[in-house]
């Protein structure tokens, strides 16, 4: 009876919330009441809750109103109210950001932080603490020590912690208080205790024996408090993964003792310490994996919740020391908090068997929906990671991909799932039309232009190969009625590939085309009209060349080539070749050259390595009229060791019929100035040696660049490999190291360098072709020639693979570079320009027997490059 | 989700956030800059509300932060941390909060009651945590350090309602025990 009316009155003074419409202005008008007399407490306090209130809200107050509403508060201090006094605390510490010249008020927290009434002292210690900087530190100095130690709690408590927030501003002079901090960790308070042994680590941490004492002295007599116990195992973890984990060490006992505390925070803390230590072994893991296996029936969530997620960690890297949880862990899969079902689920998703995978995938599909994203991508992962372990249950896999696919879903999410196919397709053929048909039901409703334009590259690039094209070509057509102008363009690539690789399609697609060139859309219509005309050539090479292959100089680099042939007109048309080529980062596996339609990437068309070399090189004047800069080694090799007199590191870059060395020198001396550096070299082949363009002078520590210039040989353009004997000549002044003073009289002196190597791979640039076998086509059989090796001393196909792409530094295309496991032969793709922009692609059959035998086929478009690589390779 | 050693810290709390019953703000207080802006804010605010006030579990991973969070009536308590931190850690923050107010508003752990104790709220997590560094657990001491006067108001400084609200109370509590 009693609750009904109250509810009923509930609902009535529902709207009576007395914060609900508070005006800014009008709460700071409220606040001249403060300097009425006599104060009338509750009211003043109200309105300074109003006050705070409204900051807490996200109000901005300006620093005006809020200097005058601060210092309206000062007067209240008259009052002893006691919850009045607390709220100005809070103002204090909420206004101190905002308002001016808060520290007229030190005076009066000073006061109550040494007064008698004890609930004041320690909100006056942290209001004061707040508005002081670290030149009025060392006025109150005095008074925290004596509050540091302070026999309550409450008191020592607060200085401690203000001493924390005040280290960063004031190292130098919290410092100083180590000794009353000292004497505070051994309070009987377990807060007071806690406070003192952070601020004695914050001070120490960068005192390695210090530490190591204070953890040895602490844990010896035990400590009272669950929360320094675990600040204890933190600082212990942290410096054995310092001294590198030998694991007979105490602090690692230590850590372990606390597996047994009566908290089970310590427990907790200490079991993920011993998981998160690097290299730890399944025996060090056992006592830990138990203890989170108990937690794992706790009937607290969280405690379960932290457990399974610390066990899905040490699951990644040690799923047989978690297998002994596997029954705990299946209790959890139906657990009410779906965050610990799914960590659960996805822990033995990576330590249960093959059979149990199919089991698991329909119990989390029965709540995908209730979960947030960031662990749906953590389902993503493992199935990921699942499917490169049991490639025969892709297919179960793939279904339950595609179901999430079809569901509602954030950006980070979708593209999980999408990279997740894409790579189930790349790993597994069998699976790609399944895939591939999946996917493009996907795009028939995908709000993600990122995502649309991706897939409909990939299925341009490997719908043609399937058995049956023409299927993709409606969903790919619809992509162009239906979307925005991005998609469209990435269609309408995706159908003249197409075109370009299935003659019987030719005709249809061409009329396809044909109505995408009335398009709204400028690069839509531009595409269509470009495609279709190649197209229409009907010629291979054209198709190879132009739809399958594209562009592969770099784009920033053909904007300035662009710009300079227009600001200098002439009679020669402009020459593709002399842009620089886009290289192929080595790390990169998956063919992220997704052309043209993946340009709105945010990518910035920042200058490139390569192009800011460019830049310095047309700085010289010697170097003009060498072309264009073809290549510059990827990173420079040191010609020093890194501690000696002179460091000099050197960047080779390539042009057409020269080499120019750039040589990065540091002299490290600082009691010499050297002038007029250069680095003299000696080839073993037929190279000249044309100039040497010197650095002026090096000072101490300064770094200084000289060049030299040399010419290919032309009499045996096959010989390209060549080592170089530097040295380095200069002439040396003294100086005075403090003034900087130099010598007038100088004297020659020499400094041997390290041998330089010029090989192979700096005349040729990596480029990748994704249709290896359209670019093979293209550059026809002219200049082919073929060999055979045996490379005596490999004794693997991964070995020779990885050998061969160092050697010729070109790309491996069409994911050849990964040799599929138990197979004997395997043929590698490589595809690169050849300095002067000549293609040339590699195709060599590996077979396995007690060696390797290696048959190499090049093509080329001149004849000079293939002669060269067969050289280089015999 | 990679092994990470934490950095030793005493800095343990992101923020301590309480909401009514349709996601709005009651309180809030964000200790880093995790979110620095009130738009960033409120918009963490509402997702973290989305997805936790239909479920009754106590404990997730939003925007990777871990949240542990309560309901009670018509309020949501969320205290929020690093995906590092020590879950029972947080936990222990959220239960000191809860049980202090609990007794400070007498087992009555409401919007409305909530409201007009805004003054203890603002004191209690003054006392529970300071600049992210938990500075008391027990509920206990929380209680006497804030002190309120409650009962000694005098009776002449109270409105009609209030002193009606109070009576009410004590009727309820005498009647229920």
């Amino acid at each position: 009876m009693l609750k009904k009316f109250d509810k009923k009155d509930e609902e009535s003074g529902g709207g009576s919330n007395p914060f609900q419409h508070l005006e800014k202005s009008a709460v700071l008008q409220e606040a001249r009441v403060f300097n009425e007399t006599p104060i009338n407490p509750r009211k003043c306090a109200h309105i300074l809750t109003k006050i705070l209130y409204l900051i807490n809200q996200g109000e901005h107050l300006g620093t005006t109103e809020a200097t005058e509403a601060f210092f309206a508060m000062t007067k209240l201090f008259q009052s002893n109210d006691p919850t009045l006094r607390r709220m100005c605390y809070l103002t204090i510490k909420e206004m101190s950001s905002i308002a001016e010249d808060v520290i007229i008020v030190t005076s009066s927290l000073t006061k109550d932080m040494t007064g008698k009434d004890d609930n004041y002292r320690g909100p006056a210690v942290r209001a004061l603490c707040q508005i002081t900087d670290s030149t009025m530190l060392q006025a109150i100095e005095r008074y925290m020590k004596q509050a540091i130690v302070d026999k309550v709690p409450s008191v020592s408590s607060s200085a401690l912690v203000s001493s924390l927030h005040l280290l960063k501003s004031s190292f130098d002079v919290v410092k100083r208080w180590v000794n009353e901090a000292q004497e505070a960790a051994s309070s009987d308070n377990i807060m007071v205790q806690y406070h003192a042994l952070g601020l004695l680590y914050h001070v120490r941490k960068n005192d390695r024996l210090a530490v190591n004492k204070m953890i040895s002295k602490f844990t010896r007599h035990g400590l009272k408090s669950p929360f320094a116990y675990c600040m204890m195992i933190r600082v212990a973890s942290k410096q054995l993964e310092e001294e590198d984990g030998s694991r007979d060490s105490p602090l690692f006992d230590f850590i372990e003792s606390c597996l047994r505390n009566k908290h089970e925070m310590v427990v907790y803390e200490a079991a993920s310490a011993i998981v998160n230590l690097p290299g730890c072994s399944a025996k060090e893991l056992a006592p830990a994996v138990s203890v989170l296996q108990l937690f794992c029936s706790s009937p607290k969530a969280a405690l379960r919740y932290a457990a399974v997620r610390t066990l899905n960690k040490v699951a990644m890297k040690h799923p047989s020391a978690v297998t002994a949880c596997n029954l705990d862990l299946e209790n959890l899969v139906t657990d009410s908090n779906r965050s610990i079902a799914t960590l659960a689920i996805t822990t033995l998703l990576k330590t249960g068997s093959e059979s149990s995978i199919d089991r698991l995938m329909k119990q989390i599909s029965s709540f995908m929906s209730e979960i947030s994203d960031e662990f749906k991508v953590v389902v993503v992962q493992a199935i990921s990671a699942l499917c490169q372990k049991y490639p025969r249950k892709h297919a179960v896999l793939m279904n339950f991909l595609f179901t999430m696919l079809r569901e509602e879903g954030g950006f980070e999410y979708k593209r999980a799932i999408v990279d997740c196919i894409i790579s189930i397709i790349e790993e597994n053929s069998e699976s790609k039309e399944t895939g591939l048909s999946h996917l493009c039901e996907f795009i028939e409703d995908c709000e993600f232009t990122v995502l649309a334009t991706r897939i409909l590259h990939l299925l341009g690039q490997e719908g043609p190969k399937t058995n049956n094209p023409s299927k993709y070509i409606r969903f790919i057509y619809n992509r162009v009625v239906l979307e925005h102008e991005e998609v469209r363009a990435g269609a309408v690539s995706a159908l003249a590939k197409f075109g370009a690789q299935n003659e019987e399609m030719l005709p249809s697609i061409l009329v396809l085309l044909k109505r995408c060139v009335m398009d709204d859309d400028n690069e839509v219509r531009d595409r269509a009209t470009f495609y279709l005309s190649v197209l229409e050539q009907k010629q291979k090479a054209l198709n190879a060349g132009y739809i399958l292959n594209g562009l592969t100089v770099s784009i920033p680099g053909l904007e300035r080539a662009l710009q300079q042939y227009t600001l200098e007109p002439s009679e020669k048309p402009f020459d593709l070749k002399s842009v620089p080529l886009a290289t192929t980062p080595i790390a990169e596996q998956r063919p992220e050259s997704t052309p043209i339609t993946a340009v709105k990437q945010p990518e910035k068309v920042a200058a490139t390595r390569q192009e800011i070399f460019q830049e310095q090189l047309a700085a010289v004047p010697e170097f003009h009229g060498l072309g264009p800069l073809f290549k510059s080694s990827s990173e420079a090799v040191a010609l020093t060791e890194s501690e000696t007199e002179y460091v000099v590191r050197c960047t080779k870059h390539t042009f057409l019929n020269h080499m120019v060395f750039q040589f990065d020198c540091t002299n490290t001396l600082n009691d010499q100035i050297l002038e007029n550096v250069t680095v003299q070299m000696e080839p073993t082949e037929s190279y000249d040696i044309l100039c040497y363009v010197p650095a002026k002078s090096l000072a101490y520590n300064q770094p200084g660049t000289c060049y030299t210039l040399v010419a290919l040989p032309e009499g045996d353009p096959t010989a390209v490999a060549c080592t170089f004997s530097c040295m380095m000549k200069f002439t040396v002044k003294d100086c005075d190291p403090t003034t900087g003073e130099t010598d007038d009289e100088g004297y020659e002196d020499e400094y041997v360098l390290e041998d330089l190597e010029v090989t192979l791979a700096d005349h040729i640039l990596r480029v990748l072709k994704p249709n290896f076998g359209a670019a093979w086509d293209e550059v026809g059989e002219e200049f082919e020639k073929e060999e055979t090796f045996t490379l005596s001393t490999i004794k693997t196909l991964e070995e020779a693979v990885g050998n061969i792409v160092k050697f010729l530094g070109m790309q491996p295309c069409e994911r050849s570079d990964k040799v599929p496991e138990n197979k004997n032969s395997h043929t590698l793709f490589l595809a690169g320009v050849f300095r002067g922009g000549h293609d040339i692609l590699v195709r060599s059959r590996l077979v396995l027997t007690d060696t390797v035998t290696m048959q190499v086929t090049a093509r080329s478009t001149e004849e000079l490059p293939v002669d060269i690589i067969l050289a280089s390779v015999g | 989700m990679e092994a990470l050693i934490l950095e030793p810290s005493l800095y343990t709390v992101k923020a301590i956030l309480i909401l009514d019953n349709d996601g709005e703000r009651l309180f809030a207080k964000y200790y880093d800059d995790t979110y620095p802006s009130v738009k960033e804010q409120k918009a963490f605010e509402k997702n973290i509300f989305n997805k936790t006030h239909r479920t009754d579990s106590e404990i997730a991973l939003l925007e990777g932060l871990t949240v542990v969070y309560k309901g009670s009536i018509d309020l949501y308590f969320y205290v929020i941390g690093s995906s590092y931190e020590n879950e029972l850690m947080l936990m222990a923050v959220l239960n000191c909060l809860f049980d202090s107010l609990s007794q400070m508003l007498r087992k009555n752990v409401e919007k409305r009651a909530l409201l007009e104790n805004m003054e203890g709220l603002f004191l209690a997590v003054d006392e529970i945590v300071d600049g992210g560094v938990i500075l008391e657990s027990d509920p206990q001491q929380v209680v006497h350090r804030v002190a309120l006067r409650g009962e000694d108001v005098p009776l002449t400084e109270q409105t009609v309602s209030q002193v009606l609200q109070s009576a009410k109370e004590q009727i309820k509590w005498s009647l229920l025990r």
